[in-house]
């Protein structure tokens, strides 16, 4: 039955990022019990679930902020891994095995700064994390710290003003008016971070990971706070960095106009545990996210998870 | 006296009679407290009368006392505290800041051609070279501290890094200068095929970059340890590094000498050239009646030189992606990282550039000193420089600069207090109030200014206008 009515995603067929297995004990406390999804390349996906269902900690993971307890995080560059060169980087204990034109990370092994600097995802964070003493642009420009300080010789060639330093800061200002232009931030790029108005503060976080070139973009609740308008301007904002660049976004949203909207693919996790995954159309009718969501009575329990063992039963 | 002074001051101010019985009254009432304070503690005086222990009075003093207490209340309450006053419009900057602001174009460079200057103007304002000694000492003083300020600036400043044993790398600089100078072998293998006198002419120039190499290994060996530290732990940490090294040079006495310290260490040459009386010196190589002043004036220009270059470097290295490390540090570690910033080698970067420049200032301090023992490398430094830095205003590099000829002139200044006598009598010695005044002073600064003379930073780069960032955002660091 599979076969015929199931269409192939493209997260099955072409995934950027493969969660497999994925486990995060905190003493006691398991805040990730077995997670495993596929991030389409190029699809916009969502991570949804109510309050405390763990999605940051998924996301501290797969950034390197937390080492996961279990499981394995594969990042494919320029294409899906084949079982061969994911068998041979898994055995041979290193970070990554970078071919010509391909590449593969496994972010559980990784420190953050390399999650970002080497295997290329970027995140934002839940609470603005701005360099808020520093103009929008310095900001922008932080971003492309690793590019400029191997342009700039380590300091030596900088500290002289070489012409190579001088063309590279150049390139990295045109990136970094680029990204204001896009974010509507260009009028402000000379006032401190800080002085922006809230709305202004998550876009120039956006712009902010994207000046440091990321192949996948980890938006950690990118509407919160924002008006309809701004939530709205968001979405654009998102449609235009997948089709522009090329990016893929996986993003953990609570407002359901944005999730719905945008995304190609919907996973829900419920305490720790992914209760639904597929299209935003499939997950909006599942009846375990509705009862994760709405919840159920009491006595209605029992029923209501029959039901859903039917559902699973013959979705599987 | 006192109503008459409550009088012509409530006409001054203006400010109606309605208030008058109000602030006669809290007036009245805190003369009353003083007189209670005053009354035991100062009217009575222990006096020695024929061997025995008397009483004395002095009602006169305590009348005086409460007198300047009670018209010193009432003219605040007619005055500053007075309800009717307008309330202070909190809209931009106030008056000094606004001056910093108009005057700080010019300010850098006179301040640069003041500096330059200098030498010539103490010599002419005291009437002669060897007259100046003390004042050019004093400028050598504060150049020590500007550029110790300058390096720490990198550290505390501009990485958030708070670290309580900078005076380590001044240490380390100190002995890399003072050991390799007076070493034996180094001399006796330079001795052997370029003269005898060559290492003790040179070996200024050839440890001054050795010197800032040790020191700023030594800031990497000391950053490793506290890499996971922040904030108190971080400070608690880099203070005991400074009490660790100088207690290994006390205690490693076949090393260092000990206590004793190391003595006759080779003095500063004009490249090569001494400054001796004698044939081949500086005096006579260039035709001038030898003057010791000489040598001073040319440290002098050395400190001057070295400062200098610690503040290019610094203002270059800001504008570098490693500066702008730093200071992306200091704002938010998490997001430097989640950028793929690698905050060890940033923290490591800062610490160790730091470092360096506390080198060079230790080496040049070995050789105007020409002795140097653990004594000098004691944790008031490191508080001094701290404090120069924190009053600067952390980041600011005119700021620190300021703050460190506040600080060592102004201590200095506080020495010549002999006008106190005067007022005081002959008994009273003004050189005791001199760290009390110093501290009320220091005290002041941070009420009014919290956060340093120069409270706003400069942006590393701009696309159509600078514009300085408030202070009130920039975020101190927590290590």
């Amino acid at each position: 039955m599979a076969e015929i009515a199931a269409p192939v995603h493209n997260w099955d067929k072409d995934p950027i990022l493969e969660v497999q297995h994925l486990f995060m004990r905190f003493g006691g406390l398991i805040a990730v019990n077995d997670l495993s999804f596929k991030v389409g390349r190029g699809d916009i996906t969502a991570l949804i679930g109510p309050n405390g269902a763990g999605k940051t900690t998924v996301f501290n993971c797969i950034t390197g902020f937390y080492k996961p307890s279990e499981g394995r995080l594969v990042l494919g560059h320029g294409r899906a891994p084949t079982e061969e060169e994911l068998a041979t980087v898994t055995l041979n204990g290193e970070r990554a095995l970078v071919g010509s034109n391909s590449g593969v990370y496994l972010l559980e092994r990784m420190p953050d700064y390399k999650v970002s600097g080497e295997a290329k995802v970027a995140r934002t964070f839940q609470n603005i994390r701005l360099f808020t003493g520093m103009t929008v642009l310095e900001n922008l420009m932080v971003a492309q710290h690793n590019v400029l300080m191997s342009a700039s010789g380590y300091s030596l060639k900088g500290l002289f003003g070489l012409p190579s330093w001088n063309s590279a800061q150049k390139q990295a200002t045109e990136r970094a008016k680029y990204w204001l232009d896009k974010v509507g931030l260009t009028e402000r790029a000379d006032d401190p971070a800080g002085d922006l108005p809230y709305g202004a503060q998550r876009r120039l976080e956006i712009a902010r990971a994207m000046c440091s070139g990321p192949i996948l973009l980890c938006l950690d609740e990118p509407a919160a706070g924002l008006n309809p308008r701004e939530s709205l301007e968001l979405n654009e904002l998102l449609r235009a960095v997948r089709a522009e660049h090329g990016t893929s976004i996986l993003l953990i949203e609570h407002d359901m106009s944005v999730v719905m909207e945008i995304s190609d693919h919907v996973v829900v996790l419920d305490y720790g545990t992914k209760i639904s995954d597929g299209t935003p159309e499939a997950v909006k009718h599942d009846p375990r996210v509705i009862a994760a969501y709405l919840g159920v009575d009491e006595d209605a329990v029992e029923d209501v998870e029959a039901v859903l063992d039917e559902a699973t039963g013959t979705q599987s | 006296m006192a109503v008459d002074t409550a009088h012509s001051a409530g006409a001054v101010a203006g400010s109606g009679s309605s208030i008058l019985p109000g602030a006669l009254k809290d007036a009245f009432l805190t003369g009353l407290i003083a007189l209670g304070l005053l009354g035991p503690l100062v009217g009575f005086e222990t006096v020695v009368i024929d061997g025995a222990l008397g009483l004395a009075y002095r009602p006169l003093v305590v009348a005086i006392m409460v007198g300047i207490i009670f018209a010193g209340r009432l003219i605040l309450n007619l005055t500053v505290w007075s309800p009717n006053r307008p309330p202070k419009a909190q809209a931009g900057p106030g008056p000094i800041a606004r001056g910093v602001v108009a005057i700080s174009p010019a300010f850098k460079p006179a301040l640069f051609a003041f500096a330059i200057g200098f030498p010539l103007l103490a010599a002419a304002m005291t009437g002669g070279l060897s007259e100046s000694r003390y004042l050019i000492d004093l400028g050598i003083l504060i150049l020590t501290y500007v550029m110790l300020g300058w390096g720490l600036n990198i550290v505390v400043g501009l990485a958030g890094l708070l670290d309580l044993g900078y005076v380590a790398f001044y240490a380390v600089g100190a002995y890399t200068y003072a050991l390799l100078a007076t070493s034996e072998p180094v001399n006796a293998f330079f001795a052997s095929f370029l003269g005898e006198t060559f290492w003790a002419n040179w070996a200024f120039w050839f440890c001054l970059p050795a010197a800032g190499m040790f020191a700023g290994l030594w800031g990497m060996i000391l950053g490793f340890p506290v890499l996971r530290l922040r904030g108190d732990y971080l400070a608690i940490v880099t203070l005991a590094f400074g009490e660790i090294i100088r207690l290994v040079l006390i205690n490693w006495v076949d090393f260092t000498g000990g206590g004793a310290g190391i003595a006759s260490i080779p003095r500063a040459t004009f490249f090569g050239i001494p400054f001796t009386a004698g044939e081949d010196g500086f005096a006579a190589l260039f035709g001038l009646e030898f003057n010791p002043m000489h040598r001073i004036v040319f440290l002098y220009f050395v400190i001057l030189a070295l400062a200098l270059i610690t503040a290019f470097t610094t203002v270059r290295l800001r504008r570098l992606p490693v500066g702008r490390a730093w200071e992306a540090l200091r704002e938010d570690e998490i997001a430097c990282r989640s950028l793929g910033l690698n905050t060890t080698n940033v923290k490591l970067s800062a610490f160790a550039t730091g470092a360096m420049f506390g080198g060079f200032a230790g080496c040049f301090f070995a050789v105007r000193a020409g002795f140097v023992s653990p004594e000098s490398f004691t944790f008031d430094i490191s508080a001094m420089i701290l404090a120069i830095v924190v009053l600067g205003g952390m980041g600011s590099q005119i700021g620190v600069a300021v703050a460190a000829a506040v600080m060592m002139g102004g201590m200095e200044m506080l020495r010549n207090l002999g006008f106190l006598k005067q007022v005081f009598g002959d008994s009273f010695d003004p050189s005791l109030y001199r760290m009390l005044l110093f501290g009320f002073a220091m005290v002041a600064i941070m009420i009014w200014k919290p956060r340093g003379l120069v409270s706003s930073r400069d942006p590393t780069i701009y696309l159509k206008e600078k514009k300085a960032v408030s202070g009130s955002l920039v975020k101190e660091g927590h290590g």
